[in-house]
């Protein structure tokens, strides 16, 4: 298992030098000179060439792109033009509050999306499956900043249930945080639930046509230990490794619930950053979720070869 | 209910059938589509004649007419500055359709080519490709559309090229793997053991054989890329006020919530609509193109 998951690493450091070369090259889109910006007023002529100097504008972009890459590896991503911080320390501080929403989102869209998928499956054509593959397919369709505004109208303007924006701590506050915390992870977690609903429903077909399930059937089981312990166990592999890769999606989800629900996390970074030109943070927050989405491939990767008892034994 | 339909078929016609008169039997039996079709084709029209249509100035104010809630005499409303919201709704759908379909566009034409010409030929290049594809792959799309959109400076023609390069890797990939299933197929081996050229092969041969999963992705990929030019407006980084978009009229609805909720309703209605309109018509075609008879 540790050679084999010390491999899959291996494999992930040209993706992971890939996008460092495009993270690097993003900043080089920017129209104008940057360093004219830096300068300020006056353009005194020898501090333009202190600075040229000081991010190495002077050499080829080859030699650019390895010094920004040797800060890299020492944990320097640069300084937030904005508050002066190190985008490091920056991250490090957003994207626990970030986690925190997406691993709520992520818990109600399993428990969404895998019961409704297992029933669309048992009652496959019903009224219910129906049902069920059309609110999958609006889950999939509405665009999650405007269903954030639309319950923000509904849960805290006219009803006046829940704040409608807002954060705490779970740890200090955990009330608090969940009141302010359910309403955007449910937002974020509505295509999730989706997708988790249509692929449950898929693996469950084609489980339950299986020929051990027609056995447990034919030896008198109750449908319910058939549906949940021969079908749905072997319906699971899929499932799981589909969220683990998922969790991607949630951190680029919670761009724009973040922005909707003023929730200080990794996705409100990126837009404040944006709307402050404060391009390093931009770059680190981009790499930041490459990293974390080629972590969560490998981990379903991993997950797979756990859950999956000939893949364990192929080892 | 298909299989009566095609044992309807006389025999002489059977010979006429083409695959797209197929695809086409299918896609007309198939009740969710033709929704969706109508749908799609229903917007397209008024994108189209939103010139001719009677209706104010998208962009004319009106300080007697501030956040009016919907009447007669604005059917949708005004929002903060007296601005008819259906004429800006009307126009906003030229914003989000062009930006749907030329996002796709860009992405369809640098990413089949890539995908093509890296499954059929294989090798180093097929190497690079791949691990550049899955690099890409690597970044969230909506994400890096962001930060292309950041970099490029805020404009809707900037967001569309955003927009076209984050979902430009899933047709490399897509193309790539369709190729390595084809050029496999004895017709490949005949065009080559006959002589024939690698362009004229790829073109004639290859090609048309991918390009049923490859205009299943790209409906579908305009439902994503309409709703990731409504996000970018939405931050200020598509479409520049004045002009009207779906996604930058919900920005400033937010702001209204409490005294115009109508601001908020219509451009989300909007979007949410054409969306699942080009989800189920890609659902659609994805079972209409599909060459196994079911």
């Amino acid at each position: 298992m540790t050679s084999y998951i010390a491999k899959r690493l291996l494999v992930a450091i040209p993706t992971l030098l890939i996008v460092s070369v495009f993270v690097f090259l993003l900043q080089k889109l920017l129209p104008g000179d940057p360093i004219l910006a830096l300068a300020g007023e006056e353009r005194d002529p020898a501090t333009i060439e202190f600075l040229r100097a000081k991010y190495h504008l002077n050499d080829p972009i080859v030699w650019q792109y390895i010094y920004w890459f040797r800060d890299l590896l020492h944990g320097d991503l640069g300084i937030s033009l904005r508050t002066n911080q190190p985008v490091t320390e920056l991250i490090a501080e957003k994207l626990p509050v970030t986690i925190q929403l997406a691993v709520l989102a992520m818990i109600i869209a399993m428990g969404i999306g895998i019961p409704a998928g297992i029933l669309a499956a048992v009652r496959k054509n019903s009224a219910l499956d129906v049902a069920a593959n059309l609110v999958a397919l609006s889950g999939l369709s509405v665009p999650n900043f405007w269903l954030g505004i639309m319950l923000i109208l509904l849960v805290s303007v006219n009803l006046g249930w829940l704040p409608a924006s807002g954060y705490a701590p779970l740890f200090s506050d955990p009330v608090r945080a969940l009141e302010t915390m359910i309403m955007p992870a449910f937002v974020l977690s509505t295509p999730l639930a989706a997708t988790l609903m249509r692929h449950t429903r898929s693996a469950m077909l084609g489980a339950l046509k299986a020929d051990y399930v027609r056995t447990a059937r034919a030896k008198g089981l109750s449908p319910r230990v058939v549906v949940l312990e021969h079908g749905f166990r072997n319906a699971l592999l899929p499932i799981v490794t589909l969220s683990a890769l998922l969790f991607g999606d949630l951190l680029a989800g919670a761009v724009l619930t973040e922005q909707i629900f003023t929730i200080p996390g990794f996705g409100k970074l990126i837009v404040d950053a944006v709307f402050n030109r404060d391009y390093a943070v931009v770059q680190g927050v981009v790499l930041c979720t490459a990293v974390g989405f080629i972590l969560m491939n490998l981990l379903a990767d991993v997950l797979y070869v756990l859950l999956n008892p000939r893949m364990r034994a192929a080892l | 209910m298909t299989i009566t339909a095609t044992t309807e078929v006389p025999p002489a016609a059977l010979l006429r059938d083409t695959p797209f008169r197929r695809s086409w039997r299918k896609l007309a039996a198939n009740r969710a589509a033709l929704v969706g079709l109508v749908i799609v084709a229903f917007f397209a029209l008024v994108a189209l004649l939103a010139p001719i249509l009677p209706l104010p100035d998208p962009m004319a104010t009106s300080w007697s007419a501030i956040r009016k809630a919907p009447s007669a005499a604005h059917w949708l409303g005004t929002d903060e500055i007296g601005r008819d919201i259906l004429s800006r709704l009307v126009w906003g759908t030229r914003a989000s359709l062009s930006a749907g379909i030329v996002s796709v566009l860009i992405a369809v034409v640098i990413g089949v080519p890539i995908g093509l010409v890296s499954g059929y030929f294989g090798g180093w290049l097929d190497q690079i490709v791949s691990r550049m594809t899955e690099a890409f792959l690597a970044m969230p799309f909506l994400i890096l559309a962001i930060a292309l959109a950041a970099f490029l400076g805020p404009s809707l023609g900037n967001a569309m090229i955003a927009i076209g390069l984050s979902a430009m890797p899933v047709f490399v990939r897509l193309t790539r793997g369709q190729v390595l299933a084809v050029k496999t197929e004895d017709y490949v081996e005949g065009a080559r053991s006959v002589g024939l050229r690698h362009p004229r092969i790829l073109w004639r041969y290859i090609f048309p054989n991918v390009l049923p999963p490859i205009v299943v992705q790209a409906t579908l990929t305009i439902a994503t890329a309409i709703i990731a030019e409504a996000s970018l407006s939405f931050l200020g980084l598509g479409q520049q006020p004045p002009s009207p978009s779906w996604g930058s009229m919900l920005n400033t609805a937010k702001n209204f919530l409490g005294q115009a909720p109508w601001m908020a309703l219509s451009p989300g209605a909007a979007i949410f609509t054409v969306v699942i309109a080009f989800n189920l018509l890609g659902d659609g075609l994805a079972d209409a193109l599909d060459p196994r008879e079911t």
